[in-house]
C-alpha cells in the first residue's frame, strides 16, 4: 500500500546529517512530501520529521538504512491516530475595505490570527493539520492569495511517553 | 618520547580463538553490544597516556596512526596532504609510495582482506581523493574495513572551487560506512579512533577522514587515548536466543537444508565454528564468491559456489531446498538469479550483522541479527540440545541426490581443439603447485570465475577478489597489499590481460618496495567475459572486445614487466605450464609476471544467464542438467 508515513528521526546535531538522511530517500526514488528540522530539549540532538509517500516494505528498507547512519540515534513512525500532527501556514490575502470583515470572520472560524496588516492585504497565521489548512486556503482563495508559505509537518506522540528520553539515555 | 600505543581499538582485538587455520588474525571482534562507546577500561594500556601535548595537526595525525598500531599506509603526497608527510617521514609507520591513488585504495583493501586488520590509504585533495572513489566503493560493497585519509584545501578556501578542491566527504557519503570532514586539530585523535573503530566493527566498511590543510599545519594539543563519541552506533553482536532456538528446530526438522555461507563468516572469523556446525548437522554447505575459503573445498559436505557461475549441485541444492540457512550472506542477484523463482520451496533463516540486509531481497522466516561467530556458536549449542532431545534431521535421501549430481556434473572444461592453451588448466595448475597456503587475488572477469572454481581453497583469507563492485584492475594492487600484510605467504595475483592493463603500474611500487608478489596474466587477448556474452547473447558480434594483446602483442607483457622492474616470463603451451609456474615459484626476491597466452574461446561454465531463473542453469553450452526427472 502506497501511503503517507510520518517518521520522526532523532539525529546528532552535526553538520551534514540532514544531507545524509535526505540522500537515502532520494537514492530509493522517494519524494519527501514534507521536512521539518529543529533542536530538541537536548541541544546536541536534532529532530527531523519526514513525511514520505511510499509503500511500507521499501519504506521499512529505507528505515533500516537510516538506522545504519552513524549520526542517527532513533527512528519512530508516528501514526496519525496516536500522535498530534501540525503544520504552520502564513498567507498574505488581498483585503480591501468591503472584504476585510468577511476575511476576519473566516480567520476567527479557523482560530487563525492576523499577524500583519497593510492597506490592501492581511497576513494570516494558522496552525493545524494539513486538512484544516487546506480548508482555510479554500475559503481564502476567492479573495486572492498573493503569497503563502507553509512549514514542514511536525508531530509528537500522544500520552506521557517521550521518544527522545530513552534514545538519549542510551547515548549518554 | 615513547610511542603511545594503548590498545584501545577493536581492530587490534583479535582474541586467540579468532586465529584462522593459517595462524593469521582474522577480522577482529567488534565491541560487545552492551559496551559503552567509550574506550574499554579492561584493555591493556601499553604506553602512558598523553595529555595536552602541544604539536601540529599533522603530528597529531601521525601520532594517532602510531597509537592505533598502524604499520603501513599506502599513499601519494600532494599539496593539501603535504604537511602530514613531514612527520610521517620520521615515523615508524611505513609509507608505501604507490603510483596511482586507486592502487593505494585497493592495496589497503588487500591488506585488510589478508590480515583482518584495518587497511589505510592516504591521498591529497581533489584528484587524489577522487581517485580513491573506486576502491572506496569496492570496499563498501565487499564490507572491507579500510580508512582513507585525504588532504583538503584550507578551511577558508572550502567551497570556493579552490585549486584541487573536491567535496570528497560529500562524494563518498553513499559509498562509505561513515566519513568526516575534520574541523579542528583537537578532534583529530578522536575522529581517527572512531574511524578505525567504525571500519573494523559491526559490518566492516570504508571510512574516510578529510583533513583541511590548515588543520594539519596549525598548532593543537594532542591527548591520547581519546573518548569515542558514537551514540548512534551500536551494532548488535549477540543474536536473540528465541530466534536461534527456532532456527535450530528448523535445522533438525528439515529434509533438504542448505547452509548458504557468505563473506560475513570470514569477516567474523567464524570458519572453524562453521565447520563444527556443518559437521554436527550434516547439512550441505555452499560458499559464495566472497566466502571461498570459509569452508574447505576438500570437505565432502561442500557443494561449491552457488550463483551465476556456481556448481550444478550448489545451485540445485538452493533451488530445491526446503530450508536455507544464510550466514553472513546477502542474497545477491548473482546468487539468486531471477529472484521470484529463487528457491521457491525454501524457508529462510537469515543471520547477518546488518539488520538492513535481512529481508532486503528475500523474506526471512527467521531473521537473526548478530555477528556470525556468536550466531554459529549459539546455533551449535541449540542444535546440540535438539540432538540431545532426540531430534535429528534425516538427510540420507538429500545427500543421495546431491552426491549423484556432484558425480554427474563436476566442474570441468573441454580441452581446446585448436591447439591453444586452456586458461582453466593454467589456473588449476597454479592452485595445485602453489598449494592451499598461498593467497590468491583475482581481478574481475573470466579468470576470476575460473580462479574461484579451479583453485581449491582450504583456509580463510586465501581468496581475495572484488565481488560486489566487480572492479577490473583490483588484482595487482590488492595482491600488493596482501603481500605487505602477509610477507611470509606466497601471493599469486590471477589477472586478465584487460584488468592487468588498468593497474599494472603498481608493479613499479612492488619492485622498489620489495614486495615480491607473482602475477599470472591469463592473456586471451580479449575482454574475455564480455566476449563470452557477445558469443552467447549478441550473435558473436565482437564489438570492442579484442585488446590486440594477441594479434599485435601490444603491450608485450614480458617487456612491460621488465620495464617495471619485475621478472617477466611467458608460457604458450601446455607442456610449459608446470615448469613456468615452478620457475615463478622459485623467485622470491622480485615480483614476477607470467604472460600465459591462452585461447580466446574458452568460456565460464556452468552459467545462469543474467535475469533468468537458477533452474535454467547451463552446464555447458547447450547442455542443461536434467533436474526435471528428479522426483524432488
Amino acid at each position: 500500500m502506497s501511503d503517507k508515513h510520518t517518521l520522526s528521526v532523532l539525529v546528532e546535531n552535526k553538520p551534514g546529517v540532514l544531507a545524509r538522511v535526505a540522500q537515502l530517500f532520494s537514492r530509493r526514488g522517494f519524494n519527501i512530501d514534507s521536512l521539518a528540522v529543529g533542536e530538541t530539549e537536548h541541544p546536541e540532538v536534532s529532530r527531523i520529521t519526514i513525511v514520505v509517500n511510499a509503500d511500507s516494505s521499501p519504506l521499512e528498507q529505507v528505515t533500516k538504512q537510516l538506522n545504519k547512519l552513524v549520526n542517527v540515534l532513533k527512528i519512530v513512525e508516528l501514526e496519525p491516530a496516536t500522535s498530534v500532527h501540525r503544520e504552520l501556514l502564513l498567507v498574505k490575502v488581498r483585503a480591501d475595505r468591503p472584504t476585510r470583515t468577511q476575511i476576519l470572520e473566516t480567520v476567527n472560524l479557523f482560530r487563525a490570527r492576523v499577524v500583519d496588516v497593510a492597506p490592501d492585504t492581511l497576513t494570516i497565521e494558522a496552525t493545524g493539520t494539513a486538512d484544516k489548512l487546506d480548508a482555510l486556503l479554500r475559503d481564502l482563495e476567492p479573495y486572492g492569495i498573493k503569497e503563502m508559505v507553509q512549514s514542514g509537518l511536525v508531530a509528537i506522540g500522544r500520552g506521557s511517553r517521550s521518544i527522545s528520553g530513552p534514545a538519549l539515555r542510551a547515548a549518554a | 618520547m615513547t610511542k603511545p600505543t594503548p590498545d584501545i581499538i577493536a581492530h587490534r582485538g583479535a582474541a586467540p580463538d579468532r586465529q584462522a587455520a593459517t595462524g593469521r588474525a582474522i577480522p577482529a571482534p567488534a565491541q560487545p553490544a552492551a559496551a559503552s562507546p567509550r574506550v574499554p577500561a579492561d584493555r591493556p594500556v601499553r604506553a602512558k597516556a598523553l595529555v595536552n601535548e602541544p604539536m601540529t595537526g599533522a603530528s597529531a595525525l601521525v601520532r594517532s596512526l602510531e597509537a592505533l598500531d598502524v604499520d603501513v599506509v599506502f599513499g601519494i603526497p600532494g599539496g593539501a596532504i603535504l604537511p602530514a608527510y613531514d612527520p610521517l617521514f620520521d615515523s615508524a609507520v611505513r609509507h608505501i609510495l604507490v603510483r596511482h591513488e586507486q592502487g593505494a585504495g585497493h592495496a589497503a583493501s588487500g591488506y585488510a582482506h589478508a590480515t583482518g586488520r584495518v587497511g589505510v590509504c592516504m591521498a591529497t585533495s581533489g584528484p587524489g581523493a577522487t581517485n580513491l572513489v573506486t576502491p572506496i566503493a569496492d570496499a563498501y560493497m565487499d564490507s572491507i574495513g579500510i580508512v582513507a585519509i585525504t588532504g583538503q584545501v584550507s578551511r577558508s578556501a572550502i567551497g570556493t572551487d579552490a585549486f584541487q578542491e573536491a567535496d570528497i566527504a560529500g562524494i563518498t557519503v553513499p559509498i562509505t560506512k561513515h566519513n568526516y570532514l575534520v574541523q579542528t586539530g583537537e578532534e583529530l585523535p578522536r575522529i581517527l579512533a572512531e574511524a578505525f573503530h567504525l571500519a573494523s566493527s559491526g559490518r566492516p566498511g570504508p571510512v574516510l577522514v578529510d583533513i583541511p590543510k590548515d588543520v594539519l599545519q596549525g598548532q593543537t594539543s594532542f591527548s591520547w587515548p581519546p573518548t569515542l563519541d558514537l551514540p548512534g552506533y551500536r551494532p548488535t553482536l549477540h543474536p536473540h536466543g528465541k530466534q536461534i532456538r527456532e532456527a535450530a528446530r528448523m535445522m533438525v526438522g528439515a529434509r533438504r537444508p542448505v547452509l548458504y555461507v557468505g563473506g560475513g563468516v570470514l569477516r567474523a572469523g567464524a570458519a572453524q565454528a562453521l565447520r563444527t556446525l556443518a559437521e554436527l548437522t550434516g547439512i550441505p554447505v555452499v560458499t559464495t564468491l566472497m566466502a571461498r575459503g570459509a569452508f574447505p573445498d576438500s570437505h565432502r559436505q561442500h557443494l561449491g559456489m552457488p550463483g551465476m557461475h556456481g556448481t550444478v549441485p550448489a545451485v540445485y541444492s538452493l533451488q530445491r531446498a526446503d530450508l536455507i540457512v544464510a550466514l553472513g550472506a546477502r542474497f545477491d542477484d548473482r546468487v539468486t538469479g531471477h529472484l521470484p523463482s529463487f528457491a521457491p520451496n525454501a524457508a529462510v533463516v537469515h543471520a547477518d550483522i546488518d539488520p538492513a540486509e535481512i529481508g532486503k531481497n528475500r523474506t526471512a522466516d527467521v531473521p537473526i541479527v548478530g555477528d556470525a561467530r556468536f550466531v554459529i556458536d549459539e546455533l551449535i549449542a541449540a542444535v546440540t540440545a535438539e540432538h540431545t532431545a532426540g531430534r535429528q534431521a534425516d538427510l540420507e535421501e538429500w545427500w543421495r541426490t546431491l552426491d549423484e549430481l556432484s558425480g554427474r556434473y563436476p566442474l570441468g572444461w573441454e580441452e581446446p581443439t585448436d591447439g591453444t592453451l586452456a586458461p582453466q588448466h593454467v589456473i588449476k595448475r597454479i592452485g595445485e603447485i602453489a598449494g592451499p597456503d598461498t593467497v590468491y587475488v583475482a581481478g574481475v572477469g573470466q579468470h576470476q570465475m575460473w580462479a574461484s572454481q579451479f583453485i581449491s581453497y582450504e583456509n580463510p583469507a586465501t581468496w581475495i577478489n572484488s565481488g560486489g563492485l566487480g572492479t577490473m584492475g583490483f588484482a595487482v594492487p590488492a595482491a600488493m597489499g596482501a603481500k605487505v600484510g602477509r610477507p611470509d605467504s606466497t601471493v599469486w595475483a590471477i589477472d586478465g590481460d584487460g584488468c592487468f592493463q588498468m593497474t599494472n603500474q603498481e608493479l613499479a611500487t612492488c619492485a622498489l618496495e620489495n614486495i615480491p608478489l607473482k602475477v599470472a596474466v591469463i592473456n586471451n587477448g580479449n575482454l574475455g567475459m564480455v566476449r563470452q556474452w557477445q558469443t552467447l547473447f549478441y550473435n558473436e558480434r565482437y564489438s570492442n572486445t579484442d585488446l590486440g594483446t594477441h594479434k599485435h602483442r601490444v603491450p608485450d607483457f614480458v617487456k612491460l614487466a621488465e620495464a617495471l622492474g619485475c621478472i617477466g616470463l611467458r608460457c604458450e603451451s601446455k607442456d610449459d605450464v608446470d615448469k613456468t609456474i615452478e620457475a615463478a615459484m622459485a623467485i622470491d626476491d622480485a615480483p614476477v609476471v607470467v604472460d600465459f597466452v591462452v585461447g580466446k574461446d574458452a568460456m565460464v561454465w556452468p552459467m545462469v544467464a543474467a535475469g533468468t531463473s537458477n533452474d535454467e542453469i547451463m552446464f555447458a553450452r547447450g547442455v542443461r542438467p536434467a533436474f526435471d526427472e528428479d522426483d524432488l
